[in-house]
């Protein structure tokens, strides 16, 4: 088993096949994380970097911790304490990182298109952990991983992406993986949250909660930024929660079971309320579960899907 | 790349034409005097001595063949960044003129964000000094503003007295409508025109590109049309309050073409450039990640580049300009919001007007020229240079119908941050003369 793609730099460019792929194998993976003893020696002998220039918790722990799983050397880099500060250029550092011989680059950066210019100057496999406003691939493989874990498939099934869309790498990767697999897809958000001409997509746009509500079989609640209403893009967080909030009264208008998912970290009482936000439909522990999975069949099969034992 | 006799003389710098030079059989094309014919011109002691049928039997000098090329008065661009001083790592004023020359100009217009900038007469002065007794004429553009910060108005009376043909903050537009205003009313007692580098600041702050499709997709923060079109929208009002003269650099979107097109038809004072790279690229070129796509204007949708052609067809956009923008490799390969604005242009502006606008018929060889040896003298109140007996001679001298594969190895700029390396292009600058000087194109 093998991937298309040599990297993984986003799923606008990754295949169905590339996708479907990933998720089969993540199946195993997961199976894997509930055993008593949860290394595999997949990835042994094989040396992966985790570049992360831009504050992360989940992701990186994430990552690392499915590295670990997959018996790889790692190696965790973060901005704080780097030579960027000393001016010193990106592909300077990872050209320098490579060479010491590594296999593979696991990268978040701030800026849209960092990966792509690591996968042109280095020989190493990139995976993007984020990339600015742009993707998040691994985030959104892990959430349709996690709607086919609970609804059976993808194919048909609605999809509410709820709140910040404009600039949200979390919002664009699920559009474009969630489209090739035939899910459909409604933004929901204050209208100076959507950028523009994104209906271009294939999504439909709507601006009222609680139309969307009796629609879809799935809300992905994406994060309010909070520096947003500095930048004049919604007014106050109290006029956002009563208007675009997940709370349990508005999800009584649904007409069956929505899972309610959110890629963290959450604003409790603010895009979701608490008792959505631990309620028996909400899988967002899960998510972080099913990430570790996603993320160790990402990397396998980026390195190759080879395994090193057999 | 092979290092030919030209290279080697090139470097070094511009080669003083012999006293005796044939012209040959050239199709020598002045859209002032309506000339358009197929002559030999000789030249003495840079002069323009006869313009007919010389034979070559017993002539006396050198003489260069100028079959199936056109001869068309010296073009001017009239919006460079020559990055000196202060930028002398990206680009000199030598090798800013030497890369002019090498792209078919004989003529520029340095801007003025420069370190420090050229708000005071003794940078005037250095430009002046420094661009001495070169083939290419160097044309300051002065600050409109004391140190480009849109606050107090330059000295702008004495930048024109000392050298100075046109005021512009370019890179920073003045948002201050009271100083654009004042600008504008002052900058009538010389006769000079004012240029606007139109953006307002409050829209397009942390963007990046176009805001559109391709920017939503990219997850790139967007710099809307509308920050652009609302300034030249206020500074034709202006213009046209101030009956002054104002020049919109740069204009990139279809909107913009259209103000420019109404001030023009109420008999405002406007005149409008644009650039090569918007009318040949569009924001579809940004989903690579290249940075030679990042530049403000940013690359506009294929409807903007389209009304840019109509108007450079129609005459709403008088002309031609690089915007050319040197920057180091080192700073352009970086992360798409880390790397600086701008691509260069000098050498490829020639290539990509004739291959873009003359090949695909949206305007004849003499309409094109208009717009490079004509219109942009005109806007800055010189007199066009004119291929005539007596006159000392300014040439351009290209080959329409050449086609070249564009090569950054053979460019004569510090930089090389362009987008079109590894283009076929269809026309080629074949040699320059003006000054005394003559330089073989080495593209």
């Amino acid at each position: 088993m093998a991937l298309q793609s040599k990297h993984l730099l986003g799923l606008d460019g990754t295949t169905r096949e590339d996708i479907v792929t990933i998720l089969e194998t993540a199946k195993s993976f997961r199976e894997v994380l509930d055993r008593p003893i949860k290394r595999l020696p997949t990835l042994q002998g094989k040396t992966v970097v985790n570049l992360f220039y831009e504050p992360s918790t989940r992701t990186r722990i994430s990552f690392e911790l499915a590295e670990k799983r997959l018996s790889a050397d790692i190696v965790s880099f973060s901005a704080s304490n780097s030579s960027v500060k000393k001016g010193e250029t990106l592909i300077d550092t990872v050209k320098n990182i490579e060479a010491m011989k590594i296999d593979m680059v696991v990268v978040r950066h701030g800026s849209p298109g960092a990966p792509h210019l690591l996968s042109r100057a280095l020989q190493s496999h990139i995976i993007n952990a984020g990339d600015g406003g742009h993707e998040h691939p691994t985030q959104a493989l892990l959430d349709m991983f996690t709607i086919h874990q609970k609804l059976g498939s993808l194919e048909g099934k609605t999809v509410g992406l709820v709140g910040d869309i404009s600039h949200s790498r979390v919002a664009l990767s699920n559009i474009y993986g969630l489209r090739k697999m035939g899910a459909r897809i409604i933004l929901c958000g204050p209208s100076t949250l959507i950028p523009r001409e994104i209906e271009k997509l294939g999504v439909e746009i709507y601006f009222n909660i609680d139309e969307i509500i009796p629609q879809v079989d799935v809300l992905n609640i994406l994060r309010l930024q909070l520096e947003r209403q500095r930048e004049a893009l919604f007014p106050s967080l109290r006029e956002y929660h009563n208007y675009f909030g997940i709370t349990r009264e508005r999800l009584e208008n649904a007409s069956k079971p929505i899972l309610i998912m959110h890629p963290g970290p959450m604003n409790r009482g603010i895009e979701i309320s608490s008792d959505v936000a631990d309620s028996e439909h909400s899988v967002i522990l899960e998510q972080v579960t099913n990430g570790v999975a996603v993320r160790m069949a990402v990397l396998y099969l980026v390195a190759g899907g080879r395994s090193e034992t057999n | 790349m092979k290092l030919t006799k030209n290279v080697i003389i090139s470097r070094k710098g511009f080669q003083s034409i012999p006293e005796d030079l044939l012209l040959k059989n050239g199709r020598i094309m002045d859209p002032l005097q309506k000339m358009d014919q197929i002559a030999d011109i000789h030249l003495r002691a840079g002069r323009v001595k006869n313009i007919g049928k010389i034979p070559e039997d017993g002539f006396n000098g050198e003489i260069i063949d100028c079959k199936d090329k056109i001869i068309s008065p010296g073009w001017l661009d009239m919006h460079v960044h020559l990055r000196e001083p202060g930028f002398e790592g990206k680009e000199t004023i030598f090798s800013g003129v030497l890369a002019a020359a090498n792209g078919g100009f004989t003529s520029v217009c340095c801007m003025p964000n420069t370190s420090p900038p050229t708000d005071s007469q003794e940078i005037i002065q250095y430009i002046k000094d420094r661009s001495k007794n070169y083939l290419v004429n160097v044309y300051p553009v002065a600050a409109i503003t004391k140190k480009r910060e849109g606050k107090e108005l330059s000295e702008i009376l004495e930048l024109v007295e000392q050298g100075a043909v046109a005021v512009s903050d370019d890179g920073s537009p003045v948002m201050s409508a009271e100083i654009m205003r004042r600008c504008l009313e002052y900058s009538k007692m010389v006769d000079i025109p004012v240029i606007g580098h139109e953006e307002d600041l409050t829209m397009t702050e942390d963007g990046d590109m176009h805001e559109g499709f391709v920017s939503t997709c990219q997850g790139l923060h967007g710099m809307p049309p509308v920050a652009e079109e609302i300034m030249i929208a206020r500074d034709i009002m202006l213009a046209e309050y101030t009956d002054a003269r104002f020049h919109v650099a740069h204009i990139s979107t279809a909107r913009s073409v259209d103000l420019v097109r109404q001030g023009k038809s109420r008999g405002i004072q406007v005149t409008a450039e644009v650039t090569p790279h918007h009318f040949t690229l569009t924001d579809e070129a940004v989903l690579t990640f290249d940075t030679n796509t990042k530049m403000s204007p940013p690359l506009r949708t294929e409807a903007d580049r389209q009304a840019l052609c109509e108007g450079l067809k129609d005459g709403t956009i008088d002309i031609i300009v690089s915007d050319h923008a040197p920057h180091s490799s080192e700073e352009k390969e970086a992360e798409y919001i880390n790397a600086p604005f701008g691509i260069i242009g000098l050498e490829t502006t020639l290539g990509l007007s004739l291959s873009q606008l003359y090949h695909k018929k949206i305007m004849d060889l003499n309409f094109l020229i208009e717009k490079f040896a004509v219109r942009p003298y005109q806007i800055l109140n010189l007199i066009p240079p004119a291929i005539k007996k007596e006159e000392m001679a300014n040439l351009t001298i290209f080959d329409p119908d050449q086609e070249w594969k564009v090569d950054t190895s053979r460019f004569l700029s510090k930089s090389t941050n362009t987008p079109f390396s590894g283009w076929t292009v269809k026309g080629k600058p074949f040699a320059v003369i003006n000054n005394g000087y003559y330089f073989i194109s080495i593209l």
